[in-house]
Protein backbone atom coordinates (compact mmCIF):
# COMPACT_ATOMS: atom_id res chain seq x y z
CA UNK A 1 0.00 0.00 0.00
CA UNK A 2 1.49 3.09 -0.67
CA UNK A 3 1.35 6.42 1.52
CA UNK A 4 -1.43 7.91 -0.36
CA UNK A 5 -3.78 4.90 -0.04
CA UNK A 6 -2.72 4.55 3.48
CA UNK A 7 -3.78 7.88 4.40
CA UNK A 8 -6.77 7.83 1.79
CA UNK A 9 -7.89 4.64 4.01
CA UNK A 10 -7.73 6.55 7.56
CA UNK A 11 -9.40 9.02 5.92
CA UNK A 12 -12.41 7.01 5.24
CA UNK A 13 -12.09 5.11 8.76
CA UNK A 14 -12.57 8.97 9.96
CA UNK A 15 -15.64 9.54 8.65
CA UNK A 16 -19.48 8.91 9.65
CA UNK A 17 -19.83 5.13 9.19
CA UNK A 18 -16.03 4.25 10.75
CA UNK A 19 -16.75 6.67 13.41
CA UNK A 20 -20.00 5.54 14.34
CA UNK A 21 -18.31 1.84 14.42
CA UNK A 22 -16.71 3.03 17.89
CA UNK A 23 -19.99 4.30 19.63
CA UNK A 24 -20.21 0.77 21.89
CA UNK A 25 -16.27 1.15 23.11
CA UNK A 26 -16.71 4.73 23.81
CA UNK A 27 -19.67 3.81 26.01
CA UNK A 28 -18.09 1.52 27.84
CA UNK A 29 -15.62 3.80 28.65
CA UNK A 30 -17.58 6.52 29.00
CA UNK A 31 -20.07 4.26 31.79
CA UNK A 32 -16.81 3.32 33.84
CA UNK A 33 -16.11 6.79 34.57
CA UNK A 34 -19.33 8.45 34.70
CA UNK A 35 -21.71 5.63 36.07
CA UNK A 36 -25.17 7.29 34.61
CA UNK A 37 -26.11 6.04 31.30
CA UNK A 38 -27.49 9.81 30.24
CA UNK A 39 -24.59 11.50 30.87
CA UNK A 40 -22.12 8.72 29.00
CA UNK A 41 -24.43 8.54 26.20
CA UNK A 42 -23.67 12.52 25.91
CA UNK A 43 -20.33 12.80 26.56
CA UNK A 44 -20.13 9.93 24.02
CA UNK A 45 -22.82 11.96 21.76
CA UNK A 46 -20.31 14.80 21.97
CA UNK A 47 -17.22 13.21 21.00
CA UNK A 48 -18.91 11.72 18.14
CA UNK A 49 -20.51 15.20 16.91
CA UNK A 50 -16.87 16.55 17.85
CA UNK A 51 -14.74 14.14 15.83
CA UNK A 52 -16.88 14.70 12.85
CA UNK A 53 -16.55 18.18 12.85
CA UNK A 54 -12.75 17.98 13.04
CA UNK A 55 -12.01 14.48 10.42
CA UNK A 56 -10.32 16.92 8.23
CA UNK A 57 -7.72 17.40 10.75
CA UNK A 58 -7.54 13.33 12.04
CA UNK A 59 -3.99 12.74 11.17
CA UNK A 60 -3.83 9.08 10.61
CA UNK A 61 -1.14 9.31 12.97
CA UNK A 62 -3.06 7.26 15.80
CA UNK A 63 -5.90 4.98 14.96
CA UNK A 64 -9.14 6.26 15.03
CA UNK A 65 -10.42 4.45 18.51
CA UNK A 66 -7.23 6.23 19.77
CA UNK A 67 -7.77 9.53 18.84
CA UNK A 68 -12.14 9.08 19.57
CA UNK A 69 -11.03 8.33 23.13
CA UNK A 70 -8.66 11.18 23.35
CA UNK A 71 -11.92 13.75 22.65
CA UNK A 72 -13.43 11.36 25.10
CA UNK A 73 -11.62 11.72 27.78
CA UNK A 74 -11.41 15.32 27.52
CA UNK A 75 -15.50 15.10 27.98
CA UNK A 76 -15.34 13.05 30.40
CA UNK A 77 -12.59 15.36 32.43
CA UNK A 78 -14.68 18.50 32.02
CA UNK A 79 -17.42 16.83 33.22
CA UNK A 80 -15.82 15.54 36.08
CA UNK A 81 -14.96 19.23 36.90
CA UNK A 82 -18.42 20.11 36.31
CA UNK A 83 -19.47 17.92 39.02
CA UNK A 84 -16.72 18.23 41.51
CA UNK A 85 -17.70 21.94 41.52
CA UNK A 86 -21.21 20.94 42.56
CA UNK A 87 -20.49 18.42 44.91
CA UNK A 88 -16.48 18.90 46.57
CA UNK A 89 -14.76 16.44 47.18
CA UNK A 90 -12.39 18.07 49.56
CA UNK A 91 -12.36 16.81 52.43
CA UNK A 92 -13.31 12.71 53.56
CA UNK A 93 -15.94 13.76 55.76
CA UNK A 94 -17.74 10.43 55.42
CA UNK A 95 -14.96 8.49 56.73
CA UNK A 96 -13.94 10.72 59.57
CA UNK A 97 -17.53 10.83 60.96
CA UNK A 98 -18.21 7.20 60.16
CA UNK A 99 -15.19 5.04 60.27
CA UNK A 100 -17.09 2.43 58.52
CA UNK A 101 -16.92 3.96 55.27
CA UNK A 102 -13.46 3.31 55.49
CA UNK A 103 -13.40 -0.31 53.81
CA UNK A 104 -9.53 -0.79 55.52
CA UNK A 105 -10.98 -0.26 59.08
CA UNK A 106 -13.31 -3.30 57.89
CA UNK A 107 -10.39 -5.38 55.87
CA UNK A 108 -7.44 -5.18 58.95
CA UNK A 109 -7.66 -5.93 62.76
CA UNK A 110 -6.44 -2.75 65.04
CA UNK A 111 -2.96 -4.37 65.09
CA UNK A 112 -2.96 -3.68 61.26
CA UNK A 113 -3.09 -7.75 60.29
CA UNK A 114 -5.75 -8.40 57.40
CA UNK A 115 -8.58 -9.86 58.94
CA UNK A 116 -8.89 -12.62 56.30
CA UNK A 117 -5.86 -13.20 53.91
CA UNK A 118 -6.49 -12.48 50.18
CA UNK A 119 -6.19 -15.64 48.57
CA UNK A 120 -3.95 -17.07 45.74
CA UNK A 121 -6.05 -16.60 42.33
CA UNK A 122 -3.70 -19.16 40.63
CA UNK A 123 -3.68 -17.33 36.65
CA UNK A 124 -6.55 -15.07 36.91
CA UNK A 125 -6.34 -13.33 32.93
CA UNK A 126 -7.77 -16.81 32.23
CA UNK A 127 -11.08 -14.51 33.41
CA UNK A 128 -11.27 -12.20 30.95
CA UNK A 129 -12.32 -15.37 28.41
CA UNK A 130 -15.45 -15.33 30.27
CA UNK A 131 -18.79 -12.74 30.04
CA UNK A 132 -19.77 -13.22 33.21
CA UNK A 133 -16.70 -12.47 34.61
CA UNK A 134 -16.77 -8.90 33.19
CA UNK A 135 -20.56 -8.58 34.82
CA UNK A 136 -18.91 -8.80 38.09
CA UNK A 137 -16.19 -6.70 37.05
CA UNK A 138 -18.45 -4.32 36.21
CA UNK A 139 -20.61 -4.51 39.05
CA UNK A 140 -17.95 -4.51 41.49
CA UNK A 141 -16.70 -0.86 40.20
CA UNK A 142 -20.46 0.35 40.30
CA UNK A 143 -20.80 -0.88 43.79
CA UNK A 144 -17.91 1.27 45.33
CA UNK A 145 -18.66 4.66 46.98
CA UNK A 146 -18.65 7.32 45.05
CA UNK A 147 -15.61 9.36 46.05
CA UNK A 148 -13.50 6.60 45.81
CA UNK A 149 -15.11 5.21 42.33
CA UNK A 150 -14.34 8.72 40.71
CA UNK A 151 -10.63 8.71 41.48
CA UNK A 152 -9.96 5.13 41.16
CA UNK A 153 -11.49 5.60 37.76
CA UNK A 154 -9.16 8.71 37.06
CA UNK A 155 -6.61 7.07 37.60
CA UNK A 156 -7.02 3.80 36.14
CA UNK A 157 -8.94 4.56 33.33
CA UNK A 158 -8.40 8.07 32.50
CA UNK A 159 -4.63 7.67 33.22
CA UNK A 160 -3.91 10.68 35.23
CA UNK A 161 -1.22 11.23 37.72
CA UNK A 162 -1.82 11.70 40.98
CA UNK A 163 -1.11 14.99 40.90
CA UNK A 164 -3.61 15.73 37.98
CA UNK A 165 -6.37 13.63 40.34
CA UNK A 166 -5.72 16.40 43.29
CA UNK A 167 -5.83 19.76 41.09
CA UNK A 168 -8.86 18.81 39.03
CA UNK A 169 -10.71 17.52 42.46
CA UNK A 170 -9.12 20.28 44.79
CA UNK A 171 -8.46 17.30 47.28
CA UNK A 172 -4.41 16.87 48.67
CA UNK A 173 -2.30 14.01 47.59
CA UNK A 174 -2.46 12.32 50.92
CA UNK A 175 -6.47 11.67 50.02
CA UNK A 176 -5.89 10.98 46.87
CA UNK A 177 -4.01 7.63 48.25
CA UNK A 178 -6.20 7.29 50.46
CA UNK A 179 -9.01 7.00 48.30
CA UNK A 180 -6.89 4.88 45.57
CA UNK A 181 -6.01 2.20 48.20
CA UNK A 182 -9.53 2.38 49.88
CA UNK A 183 -10.77 1.56 46.11
CA UNK A 184 -7.61 -1.02 45.35
CA UNK A 185 -9.01 -3.24 48.61
CA UNK A 186 -12.74 -2.88 47.68
CA UNK A 187 -12.68 -4.35 44.39
CA UNK A 188 -9.95 -6.91 45.11
CA UNK A 189 -12.13 -8.08 47.94
CA UNK A 190 -15.15 -7.94 45.80
CA UNK A 191 -13.57 -9.88 42.85
CA UNK A 192 -12.51 -12.54 45.43
CA UNK A 193 -15.89 -12.82 47.12
CA UNK A 194 -18.14 -12.79 43.47
CA UNK A 195 -15.51 -14.62 41.88
CA UNK A 196 -12.51 -16.41 42.41
CA UNK A 197 -13.95 -17.82 45.82
CA UNK A 198 -16.98 -18.57 43.91
CA UNK B 1 6.79 3.86 60.43
CA UNK B 2 8.14 0.26 61.97
CA UNK B 3 10.83 -1.40 60.70
CA UNK B 4 8.65 -3.93 59.72
CA UNK B 5 5.12 -2.64 58.73
CA UNK B 6 1.92 -3.84 59.56
CA UNK B 7 -0.08 -5.49 56.64
CA UNK B 8 -2.47 -2.43 56.38
CA UNK B 9 0.99 -0.17 56.22
CA UNK B 10 2.36 -2.43 53.82
CA UNK B 11 -0.59 -2.82 51.50
CA UNK B 12 -0.49 1.12 51.41
CA UNK B 13 3.06 0.95 50.36
CA UNK B 14 2.10 -1.39 47.51
CA UNK B 15 -1.04 0.85 46.16
CA UNK B 16 1.31 3.98 46.32
CA UNK B 17 3.65 1.90 44.34
CA UNK B 18 1.33 1.87 41.50
CA UNK B 19 1.16 5.74 40.97
CA UNK B 20 4.53 6.99 42.51
CA UNK B 21 8.19 5.91 42.75
CA UNK B 22 8.62 4.86 46.46
CA UNK B 23 11.54 5.43 48.62
CA UNK B 24 14.57 3.77 49.57
CA UNK B 25 13.38 3.34 52.90
CA UNK B 26 9.51 2.13 51.87
CA UNK B 27 10.77 -0.31 49.75
CA UNK B 28 13.23 -1.70 52.56
CA UNK B 29 10.60 -2.45 54.94
CA UNK B 30 8.49 -4.00 51.59
CA UNK B 31 11.55 -6.15 51.25
CA UNK B 32 11.29 -6.57 55.32
CA UNK B 33 7.55 -7.65 55.23
CA UNK B 34 6.84 -9.25 51.99
CA UNK B 35 8.43 -12.69 52.69
CA UNK B 36 6.66 -13.07 55.81
CA UNK B 37 3.52 -12.42 54.24
CA UNK B 38 1.84 -14.32 51.63
CA UNK B 39 -1.22 -12.21 51.66
CA UNK B 40 0.46 -9.54 51.23
CA UNK B 41 2.23 -11.23 48.52
CA UNK B 42 -0.60 -12.00 46.68
CA UNK B 43 -2.40 -8.76 47.02
CA UNK B 44 0.71 -7.28 45.60
CA UNK B 45 -0.13 -9.49 42.07
CA UNK B 46 -3.45 -8.32 42.14
CA UNK B 47 -3.30 -5.29 42.33
CA UNK B 48 -1.52 -5.24 39.01
CA UNK B 49 -3.85 -7.78 38.04
CA UNK B 50 -6.64 -4.94 38.28
CA UNK B 51 -4.63 -2.65 36.68
CA UNK B 52 -4.47 -4.79 33.64
CA UNK B 53 -8.06 -5.78 33.51
CA UNK B 54 -9.08 -2.16 33.31
CA UNK B 55 -7.11 -1.99 30.01
CA UNK B 56 -8.74 -5.21 29.16
CA UNK B 57 -12.16 -4.15 29.88
CA UNK B 58 -11.76 -1.04 27.60
CA UNK B 59 -9.85 -3.04 24.85
CA UNK B 60 -12.35 -5.96 24.61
Amino acid sequence: MSANDALAKDTHEADAVGIEAHRPYLMRYALLQLRDVTAAEDAVQETLLAALQASSRYAGKSTVRTWLTGILKHKIIDHVRRQSRETPLEEDREARIDPDADVANALFAEDGHWHEFPSDWGAPDRSFESKQFWEVFEMCVQVMPPRTARVFVMREVLELSTEEICKELAITTTNCWVLLHRARLALRACLEHKWFKT
Amino acid sequence: MRMIPTCREATELLSQAQDRPLTVREKFTLYVHLPLCKGCRNFREQLSFMRQAVREYLRR
